[in-house]
């Protein structure tokens, strides 16, 4: 591991003047994907900026949403009463995800901003056009049961592992970002983007800039969400496939849904043309099932070293069809 | 904090004892620990994060110390399962990892009490785990504190005999 010199920023704006200065600069929050990043010798920063302090690690009411502190731990997150209660499917996504020990260590900003599980982007040793542009793609041809199915480019078939980012795209949530230009909002369905020809960057955010705090707006159809995540144990694993779902039905006809897929893309994928299919038919599995099917009629799978992942196409239709007629035949 | 080269000086609690140090920055808690402190207690598995054999107490919450930093530390309590006996008498989680048979090799368990330790502690505040519905007050099965202590990987196996522990010293 490379040296690296470390600061405690006296706050969020001078965090930020540190990290803009100084190229090979990171922000340090839980630290759990940074370290291990930092131990593979995948990312050479010479300064860390410990943003823990800097940050609000508190979960205020907000014009009847919530708004989450950068530095609040996933685990306080998932226990809070209104997140669980308002959001549960955030709560589900958090707890889902990880161990107990890191989720008392990873923060609200650091968990959507971790990187891919993509073991070609964790093996230096390795061509990857995410760590080192334009070196090539190892997992294209590869061990691709964990890769992409909508979205991916021939640069990087990577998917995102965080499950909170899936929930709060479902949810609407809006990112507040510092930076040397000020203050900004982004629509977390924004944040993320999709490889493209620049798979380096898994954000729209630029060197410096500072998630400060994760709003969730008000949001009653939120109270009847649920986060169902299929993987290959039981626990403390990455999600093939998962979803984020929320669900209205008015005399068994679906007047309105919100619906996000993780563990298929590069970014956290919110399912608006699956939305638009729900809303207004009846609450059935043939309609989740067509909606689902819509959503993934572009799907590209891959061959692969361990029988690829064309699995993931029915296994995501399912998983929609078995969360949906959840929320309808149990609301919350 | 000092800025010195890389060497930064840190002062926290290990087991109820005050140290100051000047470690470099790279250095984590569990090397720190093991290295210049010589308290052996939590092991070094993966260094990944992966197996939870390095779980401490950090201010009364269960982390993985080959996650945290040394300088980041500044000001903390850190228990270790060593700390955990005071004045003679065992912790009762380390009491019924014994009563229970609860370990083979011996490796991963002071990870396995430290998390235990935690994770009872996590339950008497009320907060949910992922086997159970977060929108009621959790329920202290052996589903539930399986997948509790999911991030403890234990290489023989013993997680039967962990799990009875744990129960035990719920009730205790």
């Amino acid at each position: 591991m490379r040296p690296f010199d470390y600061r405690t920023p006296a706050n969020a704006v001078t965090a930020v003047q540190a990290v803009t200065e100084h190229p090979a600069a990171a922000f340090l929050g839980g630290g759990t994907n940074l370290l291990d990043h930092l131990k593979l010798g995948i990312t050479h920063p010479d300064l860390l900026v410990d943003v823990t302090s800097v940050t609000a690690d508190t979960i205020e009411d907000f014009q009847g949403g919530l708004l989450i502190g950068a530095a609040a731990r996933n685990s306080d997150i998932a226990a809070d009463y209104r997140v669980r209660t308002r959001y549960p499917a955030l709560a589900e996504a958090l707890l889902s995800g990880a161990s107990g020990q890191l989720r008392n260590m990873a923060t609200a900003a650091g968990n959507p901003l971790q990187r891919t599980r993509c073991p070609y982007f964790q093996d230096p040793t390795t061509p990857c056009n995410k760590r080192r542009p334009g070196s090539g793609c190892a997992a294209i041809g590869g061990f691709t049961r964990g890769h992409a199915i909508l979205g991916a480019s021939t640069h990087c078939v990577a998917t995102h592992p965080s499950d909170m980012a899936v929930a709060l795209t479902a949810l609407d949530a809006t990112v507040h970002v510092l930076s040397a230009q000020g203050e900004r909002t982004i629509p977390f369905a924004e944040l993320h983007r999709l490889p493209g020809a620049d798979p380096t960057r898994d954000t729209v955010l630029d060197h410096g800039d500072l998630i400060t705090l994760i709003e969730l707006p008000y949001s009653p159809i939120a109270r009847q969400s649920r986060y169902y995540k299929v993987r290959d144990r039981a626990s403390f694993a990455f999600a093939l496939v998962s979803v984020a779902a929320a669900l209205t039905v008015t005399d068994g006809v679906i007047s309105d849904a919100r619906l996000a897929f993780g563990g298929i893309a590069h970014k956290p994928w919110r399912a608006n043309r699956a939305e638009q299919i729900l809303i207004g038919e009846p609450a059935t599995d043939a309609t989740y099932r067509l909606a689902a099917e819509h959503e993934l009629a572009d799907a590209r799978t891959l061959d692969g070293l361990d029988g690829g992942n064309a699995f993931k196409v029915p296994l995501l239709i399912r998983t929609v069809v078995s969360v949906l007629r959840r929320l309808a035949e149990e609301p919350r | 904090m000092g800025l010195s080269g890389f060497r930064a000086e840190v002062g926290f609690r290990v087991d109820g004892e005050p140290h100051t140090l000047a470690v470099d920055t790279r250095s984590t808690v569990l090397d720190v620990l093991r290295d210049t402190l010589g308290n052996t207690s939590p092991k070094k598995g993966c260094d990944r994060g992966q197996c939870g054999a390095c779980t401490v107490l950090l201010d009364g919450r269960r982390v993985l110390s080959c996650l945290v930093l040394a300088v980041t530390a500044g000001g903390k309590d850190i228990l270790t399962a060593k700390g955990l006996a005071a004045n003679g008498r065992l912790h009762p989680v380390q009491q019924a990892f014994l009563d229970n048979d609860a370990l083979q090799c011996g490796y991963c368990t002071p990870g396995q009490v430290c998390s235990a330790v935690g994770a009872l502690d996590e339950f008497a505040d009320g907060k949910p785990s992922h086997a159970g519905d977060v929108t009621a007050e959790p329920e202290l099965t052996r589903a539930e504190i399986a997948e509790r202590i999911s991030g403890n990987l234990c290489r023989c196996g013993a997680y039967t005999a962990i799990i009875s522990a744990i129960e035990q010293a719920a009730d205790a």
